[in-house]
């Protein structure tokens, strides 16, 4: 059996779409502290593109560009920025949000009292977490679509 | 307010529809994507009843991932069901 992915309309309609729903995704993750969605929502949206390209060209038709290692590290990396931004404010406690009212320095806005459309800037530590989340999540799926890939392929030439 | 109840149970129906189809079929990819279109209702049954959050995930997992992997399971094994 060939591995070289779907039918030519599948292939087409993959190469429209799969740049809007990575660009999606990330909006998603990038408003997680303002809109419905965040990290591991946003993450799980760029996953399913990666997915919708592993499915539609094969593990061979993307020529290595989604490969396995980078993706693995890429999540540890996603966990440990995660547990790092805890970390920074440990003295005064775990998961203490140092940014938030910081005054303008990465999203240290401070909100205004009463209702509001919500201020993008704002919310300290919780959009970068939500970064960090949605980079755990996205590759980490990704991983998990490409050892069923190449894992199923193993055992069929054995 | 009945609007919205009308839609629930077009909704609810559709979903179940969806569900009864994916065991029906003897054709296992036609199966997933019935199984996927009842997920993406599913998705949008929880933005009815106002989880948003909890909308972009099951559309996101349950009807892209799942049958992605799913379509790769069969593409390793057998399209039709055996009797």
């Amino acid at each position: 059996m060939k591995n070289n992915g779907m039918s030519i309309i599948v292939r087409t309609v993959t190469r429209f779409v799969y740049g809007l729903i990575i660009l999606f995704g990330f909006y998603v993750i990038m408003h997680g502290h303002l809109s419905p969605g965040g990290g591991f929502q946003g993450g799980a949206v760029v996953a399913s593109a990666f997915a919708l390209l592993l499915v539609a060209f094969g593990s061979t038709g993307l020529k290595g560009r989604l490969n396995l290692h980078w993706l693995q590290t890429m999540e540890e990396v996603g966990a440990l920025s995660f547990l790092a931004l805890a970390f920074l404010g440990i003295g005064t406690a775990f998961f203490y949000n140092l940014f938030a009212n910081s005054g303008g320095f990465l999203f240290g806005a401070s909100v205004p009292t009463g209702s509001n459309a919500g201020v993008f800037a704002a919310g300290g530590l919780v959009p970068l977490m939500n970064w960090a989340v949605g980079l755990k999540v996205m590759t980490g799926i990704a991983a998990i679509v490409i050892i069923m890939l190449v894992g199923s392929r193993k055992e069929e030439t054995e | 307010m009945i609007v919205q109840s009308i839609l629930h149970v077009v909704v609810l129906v559709l979903i179940v529809i969806g569900a009864a189809l994916a065991v029906w079929f003897k054709d296992l990819l036609s199966s997933v994507l019935a199984l996927a279109a009842a997920s993406l209702l599913v998705a949008l049954e929880f933005y009815l009843l106002q989880a948003p959050d909890v909308a972009i995930a099951e559309a996101g997992i349950g009807a892209a991932l799942t049958t992605a992997i799913y379509i790769i399971a069969i593409r390793r094994t057998a399209r039709k069901e055996e009797e």
